[in-house]
């Protein structure tokens, strides 16, 4: 095998997978294969793909971001106190999505100029966050919007069977393709992650890099969490623990390497579908949510032992 | 090539394994609805023994019914919540039994099941801001009643009670004194002589009864809303150096069992979350053949005594 069909190759493999999951789950419950169905699966997998795309772009630096789950809880508490506040629901919208912006701005000065690991500094947001979502619901759900406007965020559907979650998730990878592939920007993150030294010295701005990645990845991360508060209609301060693992979970699914620098956003909705389906499927069959825990732990370590033996 | 088809294959292998195996998939999967009724049952969290015990009780009678169950654990988070009760609707059960994570979070999602004709019954915690055909949950009125007439039995019905009560305006606080009040509100010789709320908080439950007993040493018994509560009105009593009060808790809670059998609490009362999961199976089947069923379900309750 050349090296270019084994490149090829790695990157059809998640795809391959994700077909082989549904074919088989196709063939175990009928219930699986209908319109209906897909399209309740994409709707659960768009709160997890909206936070990995931005995570695809941290581990491409070859950074982490532990933070998105408390970041996705408090931009949800802010946007809750804003419509209960009165406000606008366009505007508290964006409002949140500023928010989690600048929580995500703030990891990227903490990773970038003050020089922490990534794994530390954001894991130093994650407990700090979560305490000001705390602090600012009081430690209670905040309940109950009025607006049909942001319902329909989360619970809407566009030509009457797309739910709009998913149109948020395809919109937010067409982006997020174009960026990676098509701009400056996308290939300094490639570069970047690459081999910093070697971008720094060929002129890009590595630390606004970062930065500029960890605050998309606050951005998504809110987007996230106000479909959810939408589909919930409720903020939860205890909301997205343990997001950041499925995230992490999609990324590395689709092929992205933990070290930076290779990687692809089509591979991280594959990655995120793969899980979602996985999710859905076995809750059709009936599987025990204990069996489902093993099965998921042991479909992402064959994926990862796959991704390394690409690489040899 | 040859590792990718191995992890194709492995794949596909686990899942064919899987979909045989586990342990809540009694019949194969794609016969599913094609022979009895089918009944979704969503849980909070199955890393609490209290819901354990309620699927067990669920499915014990499912099983006894001949209903096939498909149960999902949405482990206390209700995004997770929705996104699994959804998947029982692809799978069309014909009754719902939802023990929601967050009584206001799975309004949307029962909704949505009630408008694709699923019937919703609500199992221990009640579902706000949209209409079940059931609720299903501890009888705490009789709980209350329980602990007032073990209370009273035990002073020899004649003496001086102490009631802390829960959260003001709880559901739970205001059920459980009610019973409570509905047994020793009658009786000539027994007297509530203080009244006061402990917040369900142990804490509180000792600072509060240590500021009843500077006033009033004359105490015989103590009925708390919760375990909390009388373990830390317990610890009260014991630093005035009082003996002989009986004290009553309420849950059953671990810590407080064992202080029954150190004979430190003289009672606890406990929930039958086995009977709340059978119950549930019960009722789904009578909305099957489209009986009439109550709004309202309690289930009793027993005490844990030494």
């Amino acid at each position: 095998m050349t090296p270019r069909e084994k490149a090829a190759l790695q990157r059809i493999g998640p795809l391959l997978a994700l077909l082989a999951v549904c074919l088989a789950l196709s063939v175990a419950s009928r219930d699986f294969l209908t319109v209906g169905n897909l399209f309740n699966v994409m709707r659960q997998v768009s709160i997890n793909a909206l936070i990995a795309f931005g995570m695809t772009l941290v581990i491409l630096l070859g950074g982490i971001d532990l933070s998105v789950g408390s970041i996705l809880a408090l931009s949800s508490v802010l946007v809750a106190m804003l419509l209960k506040g009165g406000h606008d629901p366009a505007r508290a919208t964006l409002l949140g999505i500023a928010a989690g912006a600048f929580m995500g701005f703030l990891n990227g000065l903490v990773v970038a100029k003050g020089k922490v690991a990534p794994f530390i500094g954001t894991l130093g947001m994650v407990t700090m966050l979560r305490g000001f979502a705390l602090v600012l619901s009081n430690g209670s759900p905040i309940t109950g919007f009025s607006s049909d406007f942001f319902s329909v965020l989360g619970n809407g559907y566009v030509a009457g069977q797309i739910p709009v979650p998913v149109v948020w998730m395809l919109a937010m990878f067409a982006l997020f393709w174009f960026t990676l592939r098509k701009t400056v920007f996308g290939r300094h993150v490639y570069a970047t992650g690459g081999n910093a030294e070697a971008a720094k010295l060929s002129g890009v701005e590595t630390d606004r890099i970062q930065i500029l990645v960890y605050t998309i990845s606050g951005a998504m991360a809110a987007m996230a969490g106000i479909i959810l508060t939408s589909r919930l209609n409720s903020a939860q301060p205890t909301a997205g623990v343990g997001y950041e693992l499925d995230a992490i979970a999609a990324v590395v699914l689709g092929g992205t390497s933990l070290s930076g620098g290779r990687g692809w956003i089509s591979g991280t909705l594959i990655g995120a579908l793969l899980i979602g389906v996985l999710n859905n499927g076995l809750n059709l069959l009936g599987v025990s949510s204990f069996y489902q825990q093993v099965i998921k732990g042991a479909v992402i370590l064959l994926a990862v032992l796959l991704d390394r033996a690409g690489k040899k | 090539m040859k590792r990718a088809v191995f992890v194709v294959t492995s794949l596909v292998a686990l899942l064919v394994a899987c979909s045989k195996s586990g342990p809540d998939n009694s019949a194969p999967a794609s016969q599913a609805g094609a022979g009895g009724p089918v009944v979704g049952l969503s849980i909070s969290t199955l890393n609490n023994p209290f819901f354990v015990t309620l699927r067990d009780g669920a499915k014990a009678e499912a099983e006894a019914k001949g209903i096939k169950l498909l149960i999902v654990d949405a482990q206390d988070d209700p995004a997770k919540q929705i996104a699994s009760v959804e998947d029982l609707l692809q799978k069309k059960v014909q009754v719902l039994l939802i023990n929601p994570t967050d009584s206001d979070a799975v309004a949307n999602v029962v909704k949505r099941a009630t408008a694709a004709g699923v019937k919703v019954i609500s199992l221990d915690r009640s579902v706000n801001g949209a209409e079940v055909s059931a609720h299903i949950a501890s009888d705490n009125v009789a709980g209350g009643k329980l602990a007032a007439e073990f209370l009273i039995e035990k002073i020899g019905g004649k003496g001086n009670l102490v009631e802390l009560e829960g959260l003001p305006g709880s559901s739970a606080a205001r059920e459980r004194g009610k019973g409570f009040h509905s047994v020793v509100d009658g009786k000539p010789d027994v007297k509530v002589v203080a009244k006061q709320p402990a917040d369900f908080d142990r804490a509180k439950g000792l600072s509060v009864m240590e500021n009843i007993l500077q006033g009033n040493k004359d105490v015989q018994g103590v009925f708390a809303h919760n375990d909390e509560m009388a373990l830390g009105a317990e610890k009260a009593i014991e630093a005035a150096g009082l003996k002989n009060v009986v004290v009553v808790g309420f849950d059953a809670t671990a810590d407080a069992v064992a202080a029954v059998k150190a004979g430190k609490l003289a009672a606890t009362v406990q929930q039958k979350p086995d009977l709340i999961g059978k119950k549930g199976v019960e009722v789904a089947k009578l909305l099957i053949d489209g009986q009439p069923v109550d709004k309202d379900i309690p289930v009793p309750l027993d005490l844990v005594k030494q």
